[in-house]
């Protein structure tokens, strides 16, 4: 049997993975359990999409941040009233053509509390970002209760 | 002196064995995901010209406590419960306007569904987990009776018309056809889910 043409078949499958792979920008400085919802749209087109993530400190974090839901932009922890000015540099960093489509993704832990989400939500409304998206899994919203 | 036969060949033996190598490692690597969740639209922050009287029979409130109990309407209530009660004050149609609706036409609820609102008030101790779980019963309130409607007009479903519509990967002539159909639906029934700020205590 002849396998001169797998390395042929092999490099082909290499160059698709690696066309379709998207490195993770950002390593995770907090605890991201999404909560379970199913009437969910998908978040399309990634190039319009800002991220924010909220939660506990993971817990090498956890002695230096504490314990309570911080926010994470980029790859650093910010206060609240930071978020605004975090929105306006990402967008200005986008085509203008696409400034005025975006989405924020509030990529939450389920134990936070709605109080920082409504001190974020404040400062999104401040800066016209407002359109937002409560990213989830996709799950019966029912096992977020227990 | 031997005779040279051309070029030299090159040993590519372990071609094979690199490019083995390589795609595991992107194989392992790559996620092909797209996020999900639930699309919501903030209020504006300039308040509207002039206030809009509504009567509290138009006004669905809910409201979330910091343990997570639901009160509606002034009266406890389950979670579970919730996605029905919202749907029969949507389409009450007190008013007799709406001729699609299949409520009780009760005087005491909301006059139609273009008047409808529902307000969702949270604690600021409420968890996430659960204000997630109110705002899915409630958008799914509404796309229950987007369906329903949609099934009667043009025997599909809204929420599967409308992520064909939102797909970019749907040709534009049918996306226009979807558009009116989309549009049409979301007349029936708006989406009128006003979250004020959050009380403080």
């Amino acid at each position: 049997m002849s396998t001169a043409s797998l390395p042929d078949i092999v490099f082909m499958l290499l160059f698709f993975f690696m066309t379709v792979t998207t490195m993770k920008d950002s390593s995770l400085l907090v605890e991201n359990t999404l909560p379970n919802a199913t009437e969910i749209k998908k978040l399309e087109k990634k190039d319009r999409v800002i991220y924010i993530y909220i939660g506990k400190p993971t817990q090498e974090y956890a002695k230096v941040f504490g314990t309570e839901p911080k926010i994470q932009l980029n790859d650093k922890f910010a206060n609240v009233d930071e978020v605004g000015s975090y929105i306006l540099a990402e967008r200005a960093k986008k085509p203008p053509e696409l400034q005025n489509v975006l989405t924020t993704a509030l990529k939450v832990d389920k134990n936070a509390n709605m109080g920082l989400i409504a001190d974020i939500k404040q400062e999104l409304r401040k800066v016209n970002a407002l359109k937002v998206n409560y990213t989830t899994y996709d799950g019966d919203a029912f096992n977020n209760l227990k | 002196m031997p005779r040279r036969k051309g070029a030299p060949e090159v040993n590519a033996g372990s071609m094979a064995d690199i490019a083995f190598l390589l795609l595991i490692f992107f194989l392992v690597t790559t996620t092909i995901e797209t996020d999900a969740g639930l699309d919501r639209m903030l209020p504006p922050m300039e308040p509207p010209d002039e206030d809009v009287i509504i009567k509290q029979k138009n006004i669905f409130t809910v409201n979330i406590n910091k343990n997570g109990q639901l009160l509606v309407e002034d009266d406890l209530m389950n979670l579970k419960d919730l996605r029905t009660a919202a749907i029969s004050f949507l389409e009450n149609g007190a008013d007799g306007s709406c001729s699609y609706c299949k409520g009780k036409k009760d005087p005491a609820s909301s006059d139609n569904p273009t008047k409808a609102i529902i307000s969702l008030k949270n604690d600021r101790e409420t968890k996430y987990s659960i204000y997630i779980t109110v705002q899915n019963e409630l958008v799914g309130a509404y796309n229950e009776l987007r369906n329903r409607e949609a099934q009667r007009l043009y025997n599909r479903d809204f929420t599967e018309m409308e992520s064909e519509y939102l797909n970019p990967e749907t040709p534009s002539n049918v996306r226009d056809e979807l558009k009116d159909k989309v549009k049409n639906i979301q007349d029936m029934f708006p989406q009128k889910l006003s979250e004020a700020e959050t009380s403080t205590n």
